[in-house]
């Protein structure tokens, strides 16, 4: 794709155009208003507007004044990223939207449930390798365990390389959760 | 009760400290606090307790449209005349979905409107009941905010907080979901309040070192350009006559988007004229070679910039919007300034002065005399008939009788090449005067915006230039307006196509004219007889003036059909996906690269 945009680019006697630029990934944190029909909005947003979600977690974080804390993994070129979070600013429930990729330093962590099927060695093997992955076994029937691991979206998706061959059969995923380093709140 | 007892028993409605009332009353009330005089509405099952409550009373009038979409587009005219914020009450189901192209309309350019739509009750939402739709759902896109009531206490809280979004910030349309139950329960009204801190609140005042860095850009300028759009028509009058103050101080030449025509005298020698697809070629041509861009509430759209690489290329860009999302959204710019329009020019304004600023006089100078030159093509010229009546001399009549009028007059459009005639060729030197559907592009616009604009001023005087194909996609408002004795001039230049698809099909298409010819048209004399309004027709360009003269004397509703020649293009074109410095000026079809457009 970026190799055709750039053989378009040549041809022409003007600047590039912004939107053929690389696309990056960012990790987005944004505070709403926990009301009916808000995560509707975001969604919709992404959708109506054609960008791309790579994950999407949320919950009320602050059951006092109602805030639900939605954290995005979106990709798009910068030009992109820079109008997703200028429309979803402009929602009327959004109270707050943080760049955390670009904000300085932040943790990104997701939960797992993985379920591995199988017998004998396979079994065992399963089980080491959970270990060394520090994933809890939560569930266990004779022929099946289930796993619960915590980390980055990367470790969790080693985690499941190395258990396709010994059985891997389902997984549930939370989508990332995010949070920046410091002493800084989200919203101050 | 009579009649009049109940109308005395609600009209002393001045809410008593914990008096109760129903969702319905509590509407009314609301909407009186809101500063609502009239609404644009149709009755349904779902809100009969709201039209219960409009009977009751006479502080907020009903005017009954003729189809849901009629309604929201007069809603809009109301808004864009008087700058208030517009109102619509329609039913469920049908009457919620009829009103989604107006929403969408008041979204694409912002326009503040709160439209009250009745739900069905309660305990039957999700059942699909009769006349159910999920109005807050479908809306959802084409809104700024939309809310669904869940019980009466909060009924007067969101309805003003509706109209505090609808006006806040960038305007845009708000849908109130209420089902009937709760316009039926009873609880305690609340009065508008100002609004918390963590409520909505759009940032207005711009950062003034990006004002500082603005005005030094500008006095630095060699070749400068306003580029303003109806960002400044949403600030209020007063922003125009700050945008008039700049440009005489300046002396820098200005042009307007569609949306923004009427914030700057049209007969000022600075002026350049509308810019974009159909704009003159003075305009677009400073656009393309100017050094510096001061852009004011414009949103660099598509008609606007052509093919966005080839925009502009040389020239460092300031951008003012009170929308974040506006900024580098299509087109990168330089200088970013988050605010209302008027606040900024009054900040820039007020620093031009206080440091005493200059123009660069010499350099200012020779881009007035290249812009002259470009001028002088004079692009809008047309080769006249006297046999046949050609649209942009109509229009030409039209702006004649209309410079000797003494009343305030109001133009609406429907959309096509009337259309961009009409931003070419009638005189605009007052904002909140042009009414037409930028954005959206909605035929069927201009006489419900008319009927809006008309109820707000009922002494001016109002006339939707119109295409006899858009004229019949909301041709029933014509019963809105005489039965409510409004004077709406319908300018009808009849070329028996629809004009922009068939000069796109002639251009682009090969001339195959598929379904653009309209068969079957009715007799617009009659049509408008039909109705109880007045029609005339002007055939050959004498009968012209003596038919557009009556026309402006008219006292109820009038149809004007000007038959026009059928096969006349609207020039000068920017095909799209083209530069602006690709513009065209004839009619010579084999200049089009057919595969970009």
């Amino acid at each position: 794709m970026v190799q055709v945009g750039r053989k378009k680019r040549s041809k022409s006697v003007y600047a590039p155009n912004p939107l053929q630029e690389e696309e990056e990934t960012h990790t987005l944190a944004i505070l709403v208003s926990n009301e009916p029909g808000v995560l509707a909005r975001v969604i919709g947003l992404f959708s109506g507007r054609g960008y791309n979600i790579e994950s999407l977690t949320v919950a009320e974080t602050n059951h006092v004044e109602r805030l639900s804390r939605i954290t995005i993994v979106c990709s798009g070129t910068p030009m992109v990223i820079e109008q997703i979070k200028a429309q979803l600013g402009r929602l009327v429930p959004v109270r707050t939207v943080r760049d955390l990729t670009v904000e300085g330093e932040h943790v990104e962590r997701e939960l797992a449930l993985i379920k591995v099927s199988g017998a004998g060695e396979k079994r065992i093997e399963a089980l080491r390798i959970a270990d060394i992955f520090r994933a809890r076994v939560v569930d266990s029937t004779l022929e099946s365990f289930i796993f619960e691991i915590t980390g980055t979206a990367e470790k969790i998706d080693a985690f499941m390389d190395l258990m396709r061959p010994l059985g891997l059969v389902d997984v549930s995923r939370t989508g990332v959760a995010a949070i920046s380093r410091g002493i800084e709140a989200i919203g101050k | 009760m009579s009649t009049t007892d109940a109308k005395r028993d609600a009209s002393k409605a001045e809410p008593a400290a914990a008096e109760k009332m129903t969702g319905a009353d509590m509407v009314i009330q609301a909407l009186v606090d809101q500063g609502v005089e009239v609404i644009f509405g149709y009755p349904g099952g779902a809100v009969l307790p709201i039209y219960d409550a409009i009977y009751k009373q006479d502080k907020v009038r009903h005017v009954l449209c003729r189809h849901e979409q009629g309604a929201a587009h007069a809603a809009e005219g109301y808004a864009r005349s008087t700058g208030k914020v517009g109102c619509v009450l329609v039913t469920s189901g049908p009457g919620a979905t009829n009103a989604v192209t107006g929403l969408t309309d008041a979204l694409l350019d912002s326009i503040p409107i709160v439209c009250l739509t009745g739900q069905v009750p309660t305990f039957l939402i999700g059942t699909d009941a009769f006349q159910e739709a999920d109005t807050t759902g479908i809306t959802r896109p084409c809104t700024k905010h939309n809310y669904l009531v869940k019980s009466a206490t909060s009924l007067p809280g969101i309805i003003h907080e509706a109209f505090h979004v609808a006006r806040s910030g960038r305007p845009g349309p708000v849908v109130i979901d209420i089902p009937k139950d709760i316009q039926f329960a009873t609880g305690v009204y609340e009065p508008p309040k100002k609004p918390s801190v963590q409520a909505y609140q759009p940032k207005t005042k711009p950062d003034m070192a990006a004002i500082e860095e603005a005005v030094e850009m500008m006095a630095a300028a060699k070749k400068p350009v306003f580029y303003t759009g109806g960002g400044v028509i949403n600030a209020g009058p007063q922003a125009s006559k700050l945008l008039h103050e700049f440009v005489q101080e300046t002396g820098f030449p200005i042009t307007s988007t569609l949306m923004g025509l009427g914030a700057y005298p049209a007969r000022d020698p600075k002026w350049l004229g509308m810019l974009g697809m159909h704009g003159t070629y003075e305009a677009n041509w400073a656009m393309h070679d100017c050094d510096v861009m001061i852009c004011v509430g414009a949103r660099f759209d598509d008609r606007v910039t052509g093919r966005t690489d080839a925009f502009s290329p040389d020239s460092k860009k300031i951008h003012i919007d009170i929308d974040p999302s506006s900024i580098n959204k299509n087109i990168h710019v330089d200088l970013p300034i988050v605010a209302d329009a008027g606040e900024a020019m009054k900040a820039m304004l007020d620093l031009w002065k206080a440091r005493k600023y200059k123009a660069d006089a010499a350099a200012l100078k020779s881009w007035w005399a290249q812009i002259e030159e470009w001028r002088s093509k004079n692009c809008l010229a047309y080769k006249n008939s006297d046999k046949i009546i050609k649209p942009q001399y109509a229009l030409e009549r039209l702006r004649a009788h209309l410079e000797k009028d003494k009343r305030k007059q109001f133009i609406s459009t429907e959309v096509g090449q009337h259309q961009m005639w009409a931003a070419q060729f009638l005189p605009f030197d007052k904002p909140n005067r042009w009414m037409t559907s930028g954005g959206l592009g909605t035929m069927g616009y201009g006489l419900p915006a008319a009927i809006g604009a008309q109820m707000a001023h009922p002494d001016g005087l109002v006339i939707d230039v119109a295409g006899e194909a858009s004229i019949l996609m909301n041709i029933q408002e014509m019963s809105t307006a005489v039965q409510y004795r409004l004077p709406v001039k319908i300018f009808i230049l009849n070329n028996q196509w629809m004009g922009m698809v068939r000069q796109w099909q002639e251009l682009l298409h090969g001339k195959r004219y598929s379904n653009s010819y309209t068969e079957s048209l009715p007799d617009f004399v009659k049509l408008a007889e039909a109705y109880g309004g007045i029609g005339l027709r002007a055939e050959t360009p004498d009968e012209l003036d003596g038919v557009i003269a009556e026309m402006m004397k008219t006292d109820k509703v009038t149809i004007v059909d000007v038959r026009v020649d059928q096969k006349e293009n609207c020039f000068p074109m920017i095909p799209s996906g083209k530069g602006h410095n690709e513009m065209i000026l004839s009619p010579d079809a084999e200049k089009f690269d057919k595969k970009l457009v």
